[in-house]
C-alpha cells in the first residue's frame, strides 16, 4: 500500500507539531525553571536558557519541605487532596448521574425549569459567597473540615455534572427505559439496570472535569480548611511563597509535582474521555 | 397511587437534596450577596445599615472618582477578553480536531499534548506567562521579545501586557492573557469537537463524495452543521468561564498598567478582600451575575423551548 | 461550746494565713496546655525560619502547648486577610494572627472592637521604656497599645551598585536634585538610572511615598494622615510632580517586573539604583553580594533623618480560644530573646532598643542606629500610615498616575481618597 505522502500530509503534521511546540513552549518555562538553582531562574535574561545542571534540590525541598528552617513541604498533603478529591468527584458524579437521568427520561411538572435553575449555580463567581459560605458551613457544624469542603465541591459540581449526564443519557433511546418498565422495573430499577451499566463513558468525562477542578482548585480550599494539617496540595503549593521573596524554582518544582495526578488521569483515561464525548455527552 | 404517578414523586425525590442544595448555596447566597451590594457595608465587620443603590451608582458616574473609570474599563475589557477567547479556542480547537481526524499516527501524544495544560493549575500557569510575554527593553528584550529577536522577527516585538494602548477601547495588553488562557482550555474544544467528527458516520462522507462534492465542500455543508451543537456547547461553558475568570488574570499580570488587563473579577476580590469595601464589592458581583444571565438566560430559554416542542 | 469556737477560730486562722502565704509569694508561671493557633503569612524564606525560632523559644517556655502554625500565602497577605476576615467574622479568631503594625489593624478589628488592648501586656513586662515612642504612636488608639510589633523595616531606603556608580562618577544622592543629576548621567552612559518593578502597583506606591516624605518632611507626611495636611495643597503636588519627572529615568518595562527582578537589573549592573525597603538587602545577599561590597545603600532622596517603618506584629483577638497562650506567645514576640531569634534570620531589625548588635549585619547595625536616632514615620504602602480601604484607594489612584503621569487627576483623586476614608473634610 502506497504511504500518502502528498503536500496535504505533511502540511497537517506540521501543522500539528508547530501547535505542539507552541503548546509545549510553557511546559518547558516550567520544567527548565524546577531544574535551576535560585540565582539562575531569578535572571529573567536567561528564561530561555537550559538549566546549568540537573538541580534536584528544588524538587527535594518542595517535596519534603525545610523542616528546620520552618517550610512545609508538599507530601503531607498530597494525601488530603486524595481524602478531598476522590469522595467529592464520586459523590457529585452519582448524584449528577441520577440527576440526568431524571431529567433526561422522566419528564414531569416543573423538570423543564428546574433544570436551567440548576444550571444558573454554575456561573456564580465564587469570591462572592466566601463569606456566606464559610458561615453556613461554621453553622452546620461543617467549619474547618474536610467533609465541609467536599459538600461544597459536590453542591457546586452538581450543575456541571447533571448537565453532562443529562445530555448523555439523552441520547439513549427511550425504548430500552419503556422496555425496563414494562418488565416491571421501576424508576430506580430501570437506572440500576439498564442506565447505569451504559453510563462508564459519561462518568468518564464527568471524573476527569471534576477531579481536574477539585485537585486544583484553591480559593475555597484556602478558605475552608484552616488547619495547615488538613490542607490540600494547591494550599501547601501556595504555600511554597515567601511573602517578599518567591524561590520560583522550588515553586516550579512543586507544581510539576502536584500535577502529577491530573496528568495521570489524562493519560490513562484520555482515550475513553474523547470515547464519552462521542457518546453524546458533548451535544448542546 | 398509580404506578406513574409514584415514579413522579421517586423522580421528584431523586432531584431533591439538589434542589435543596442549590436553594441555598446558590441562590441563598446570590440573595445575601443582593443584601450586601445594597448596604454600607465598609469595614471588616457586616454593616447591614440601607445604603440603597448608592454602591451601583459608584461604579457607573465618573464623576464619583476612580471606581467608576475602573469599572467602565472592566466591563470593555470583559466583552474584548469573551470575544477573542471564544473565537480561539472554537477555532483553534476545531482546527486541531480537524487536522487530528486525519488519521495522523501519534494522535495520541498530539492529543495529550493539547489536553494537558487543561490539568495544570491556573495559579502558576500565570506566573509561567507572566515571565513569557515580558517585554524587556528596547536594548534587552526579554521572553518573547527575546525570542522574536533572536529569529530577527523584531519588527513583531511590542509592549505585551505593559502596553496601555488600545485599538478604541480594547486594550491591547489583554491579548497575552488570551493566549494564556486559550492554551489553557483550547484542548476541552478540541476534544469535544475531535469526538464530534468522530460521530459522523463515514457513509455519510462518502456518499457527498460519490455526488461529486470537494472536501471542502464536505466540511461546508455537512460537517460543520453537524457540529453546531458543539458550538454552542462549548461557548456556553467557556464563555461562562470567560466572564468570571480571575485566578489566571490575578497571578500574571494582575489588574495592568492603567488597569489594562482589569476584569471584574479581580476588581471585586481587591475590593472585597484588599480595600475591605464588601457592598461594592457585592454590587460588582451582582452585575457579573447579571451579565452571565444576559448570556445564559436567552440560550437556556430557546434550548429547553425547543425541547418542548419536539 | 468554747472549745469548738477555738477550733473554728484556729482554721479559720490557718486558713487565712495559708491564702496570705500563697498570695504573698513569687508568682509562679501558670503551666499552660493546650493549643496555639497562630495565623501569618510567613510561610517560606528567612520569615519561615524566624517564625520557627521564635516557636521553639515558645516550646521549651511551654512545653505543654501543642503550636499550630496556621500558615496562608498570597502576596503580602491577600489571600491570608481574606481567610481572617472569613474566620473573625464566623466569631472563630486564631489565639494570635499576624498583622502590619498601625492603621491596618486599628482600623479594622480594632475599631470593631474585636481586639483586646494589650497595653497590659507591656506595662507587666516592663517594655514601655523599651520601645521607642514613634513605635507606641504607631501602635496606639485611644490610649491603649494594640498590638506587639516583631520586626521594623525601613521602606526609605535608595540602593545603589557600587561599580556602576564609580565607574560612571556619581555619588550617592542625598537629595531630588542630587538624584536627578545622578540619573542624567546615568542614563547618558546607557544605564537604567532606576529601576521599578511594580507589578501589582505596590512598589509603585512605595516609591511615591518616599518621595512624599521628602518632598514634605517628616512632620507634614504624618499630617498627610490625620488631616492636618491638605492633599490638595502645593506640596503634594510638588511630589506628584517630582514622581512623574523619576518616570522618566525608570526601566519601561517596569510594570511586567516584580521588586526583586527590578533588583536584579540593579545586581546585574544593567540600573544603577533602585528605591526598596530593607527586605531588598536581605535578597542582595540570597544571590551572593555583600553589602558595601558590590551594593552600598542611602536614604531614599530627602528622607536623611527620616525612618519611614513598617512592621509586622501580633494582637489578641476577642474569644482568643486559647487566651493565656495567646498571652504568652505575644510575650515571646516581645521579648528581646524572641526578637533577637526573629530579626536576624528575617532581615529585619528588632523593634525593641535593646537589640543584641552583634547578630546583626553592617546594614542593620545603621538601621538599629537611625531606628533610634530619626524621626519615624508610618509607611502607607505597608498597612502602618493608612487603613486598607484608603490604601487602595490611592493604590488605584496611582495605577492610573503611573500611566498618565496626569498630576492633577492624581492629586483629585488621593485627596477624594482621603475624604472618603472619613480623615478629611
Amino acid at each position: 500500500m502506497r504511504r500518502r505522502l502528498d503536500p496535504w500530509r505533511i502540511g497537517i503534521y506540521a501543522l500539528l507539531t508547530l501547535f505542539a511546540l507552541l503548546f509545549l513552549v510553557p511546559v518547558y518555562v516550567l520544567l527548565s525553571s524546577s531544574l535551576k538553582t535560585f540565582v539562575e531562574v531569578e535572571d529573567l535574561s536567561r528564561l530561555w536558557s537550559l538549566p546549568s545542571g540537573l538541580h534536584l534540590e528544588s524538587f527535594r525541598s518542595a517535596w519534603f519541605g525545610i523542616p528546620s528552617k520552618g517550610l512545609r513541604g508538599l507530601s503531607q498533603n498530597l494525601l488530603n487532596s486524595v481524602y478531598l478529591t476522590v469522595p467529592a468527584t464520586i459523590i457529585s458524579s452519582v448524584i449528577g448521574s441520577l440527576n440526568g437521568y431524571v431529567l433526561a427520561k422522566w419528564r414531569f411538572r416543573g423538570a423543564n425549569v428546574i433544570f436551567p435553575v440548576m444550571l444558573f449555580g454554575m456561573f456564580i463567581p465564587y469570591q462572592s459567597i466566601l463569606i456566606p459560605l464559610t458561615q453556613t458551613l461554621a453553622t452546620i457544624g461543617l467549619g474547618g473540615t474536610i467533609w465541609g469542603l467536599i459538600l461544597v465541591h459536590v453542591v457546586y459540581g452538581i450543575p456541571i455534572t447533571t448537565l453532562i449526564f443529562r445530555n448523555y443519557y439523552a441520547e439513549i433511546p427511550t425504548d430500552l427505559i419503556e422496555a425496563a418498565s414494562i418488565d416491571g422495573a421501576g424508576i430506580m430499577g430501570t437506572y440500576l439496570r439498564v442506565l447505569f451499566p451504559l453510563s462508564l463513558p459519561g462518568f468518564v468525562v464527568v471524573i476527569i472535569w471534576q477531579f481536574t477542578n477539585i485537585w486544583n482548585e484553591f480559593l475555597f480550599a484556602v478558605s475552608i480548611l484552616q488547619k495547615p494539617a488538613l490542607q490540600p496540595i494547591t494550599v501547601a503549593l501556595r504555600n511554597l511563597s515567601g511573602s517578599q521573596i518567591q524561590e520560583w524554582n522550588m515553586i516550579m518544582a512543586g507544581t510539576l509535582i502536584a500535577a502529577i495526578p491530573t496528568l495521570l488521569i489524562y493519560v490513562l483515561m484520555g482515550r475513553y474521555f474523547i470515547r464519552g464525548l462521542l457518546a453524546g455527552s458533548v451535544k448542546g | 397511587m398509580s404506578h406513574v404517578r409514584r415514579e413522579r414523586w421517586i423522580a421528584f425525590f431523586i432531584l431533591l437534596p439538589s434542589i435543596l442544595l442549590i436553594a441555598l448555596f446558590v441562590y441563598g447566597f446570590i440573595a445575601w450577596t443582593g443584601v450586601v451590594s445594597l448596604s454600607q457595608w465598609d469595614t471588616v465587620m457586616p454593616d447591614y445599615r440601607w445604603a440603597g443603590l448608592e454602591n451601583f451608582r459608584r461604579l457607573f458616574e465618573q464623576a464619583q472618582g476612580v471606581a467608576a473609570r475602573r469599572f467602565a474599563i472592566d466591563l470593555w475589557n470583559t466583552l474584548f477578553f469573551t470575544i477573542l477567547f471564544l473565537l480561539l479556542c472554537v477555532g483553534v480547537g476545531l482546527l486541531l480536531a480537524i487536522l487530528l481526524d486525519q488519521k495522523v499516527k501519534g494522535e495520541g501524544v498530539f492529543r495529550t499534548i493539547y489536553l494537558f495544560p487543561m490539568a495544570l493549575s491556573f495559579v502558576v500557569t500565570g506566573v509561567v506567562w507572566q515571565w513569557i510575554f515580558a517585554p524587556g527593553t528596547a536594548n534587552y528584550p526579554r521572553g518573547v521579545n527575546a525570542l522574536l529577536h533572536g529569529l530577527g522577527l523584531d519588527a513583531l516585538r511590542w509592549k505585551w501586557y505593559t502596553d496601555t494602548s488600545g485599538i478604541g477601547p480594547f486594550h491591547k495588553a489583554l491579548i497575552p492573557v488570551i493566549l494564556a488562557a486559550a492554551w489553557q482550555l483550547i484542548g476541552y474544544t478540541m476534544a469535544m469537537y475531535l469526538a464530534g467528527l468522530r460521530g459522523i458516520p463515514e457513509e455519510l462522507r462518502e456518499a457527498a463524495r460519490v455526488d461529486g462534492a470537494s472536501e471542502v465542500g464536505i466540511y461546508r455543508h455537512i460537517v460543520m452543521p453537524i457540529l453546531q451543537p458543539i458550538t454552542l456547547s462549548a461557548l456556553i461553558i467557556l464563555g461562562h468561564t470567560s466572564l468570571k475568570i480571575f485566578d489566571l488574570i490575578y497571578t500574571m499580570t494582575g489588574a495592568g498598567p492603567a488597569f489594562a488587563t482589569d476584569v471584574p473579577g479581580i476588581f471585586m476580590f481587591e475590593t472585597t478582600f484588599q480595600g475591605n469595601h464588601y457592598a461594592q464589592g457585592a454590587a460588582i458581583s451582582i452585575i457579573m451575575l447579571v451579565l452571565v444571565a444576559l448570556v445564559i438566560v436567552p440560550y437556556l430559554v430557546s434550548t429547553f423551548r425547543r425541547e418542548v416542542q419536539l | 461550746m468554747t472549745k469548738k469556737r477555738v477550733l473554728f477560730g484556729m482554721v479559720a486562722v490557718l486558713l487565712v494565713a495559708a491564702m496570705l502565704l500563697t498570695a504573698c509569694g513569687k508568682p509562679k508561671e501558670a503551666k499552660l496546655g493546650g493549643k496555639l493557633e497562630i495565623f501569618s503569612w510567613w510561610t517560606a524564606g528567612g520569615e519561615a525560619e524566624g517564625l520557627n525560632a521564635m516557636f521553639k523559644i515558645y516550646a521549651a517556655k511551654h512545653p505543654d502547648v501543642e503550636i499550630i502554625n496556621a500558615t496562608v500565602a498570597g502576596g503580602a497577605g491577600m489571600n491570608a486577610k481574606a481567610v481572617l476576615a472569613t474566620r473573625m467574622q464566623a466569631n472563630d479568631p486564631p489565639d494570635s494572627f499576624q498583622v502590619h503594625a498601625g492603621h491596618e489593624l486599628i482600623d479594622s478589628w480594632v475599631k470593631a472592637e474585636k481586639m483586646e488592648p494589650i497595653t497590659f501586656i507591656f506595662k507587666d513586662n516592663g517594655w514601655m521604656g523599651k520601645y521607642p515612642q514613634g513605635v507606641i504612636d504607631v501602635l496606639s488608639y485611644k490610649g491603649e497599645i494594640w498590638s506587639v510589633p516583631v520586626n521594623i523595616h525601613r521602606a526609605n531606603i535608595l540602593w545603589y551598585n557600587k561599580q556602576v556608580f564609580t565607574a560612571n562618577g556619581v555619588t550617592p544622592p542625598n537629595s531630588f536634585d542630587e538624584f536627578f543629576a545622578a540619573a542624567d548621567k546615568l542614563k547618558a552612559a546607557g544605564i537604567t538610572p532606576l529601576a521599578l518593578g511594580d507589578n501589582g502597583i505596590w512598589a509603585s506606591v512605595h516609591l511615591f511615598e518616599t518621595v512624599l516624605i521628602g518632598t514634605l518632611g517628616p512632620d507634614k507626611y504624618r499630617g498627610l494622615w490625620n488631616g492636618t495636611t491638605d492633599w490638595n495643597g502645593a506640596e503634594v503636588k510638588a511630589a506628584l510632580e517630582t514622581f512623574a519627572r523619576m518616570m522618566q529615568y525608570v526601566n519601561e518595562d517596569h510594570a511586567a517586573l516584580s521588586w526583586d527582578q527590578a533588583a536584579k537589573l540593579v545586581a546585574d549592573g544593567r540600573a544603577g539604583m533602585t528605591i526598596m525597603g530593607d527586605w531588598a538587602e536581605g535578597w542582595f545577599k540570597s544571590i551572593g553580594q555583600k553589602p558595601n561590597v558590590e551594593f552600598g545603600w542611602v536614604p531614599a532622596p530627602g528622607t536623611k533623618g527620616t525612618f519611614d517603618m513598617l512592621s509586622d506584629s501580633f494582637g489578641l483577638p476577642k474569644g482568643a480560644p486559647n487566651r493565656a497562650a495567646a498571652i504568652a506567645w505575644l510575650v515571646v514576640c516581645g521579648s528581646k530573646e524572641g526578637q533577637d531569634a526573629f530579626n536576624p534570620l528575617k532581615g529585619s531589625i528588632p523593634a525593641r532598643t535593646d537589640g543584641d548588635r552583634a547578630l546583626y549585619d553592617e546594614y542593620l547595625k545603621s538601621a538599629m542606629d537611625d531606628f533610634a536616632s530619626n524621626q519615624i514615620v508610618p509607611s502607607l504602602a505597608h498597612g502602618a500610615a493608612a487603613s486598607e480601604g484608603w490604601s487602595t484607594a490611592v493604590s488605584n489612584a496611582m495605577t492610573l498616575f503611573v500611566s498618565d503621569l496626569n498630576v492633577a487627576a492624581a492629586q483629585s483623586a488621593m485627596a477624594k481618597a482621603c475624604v472618603d476614608a472619613g480623615v478629611c473634610k
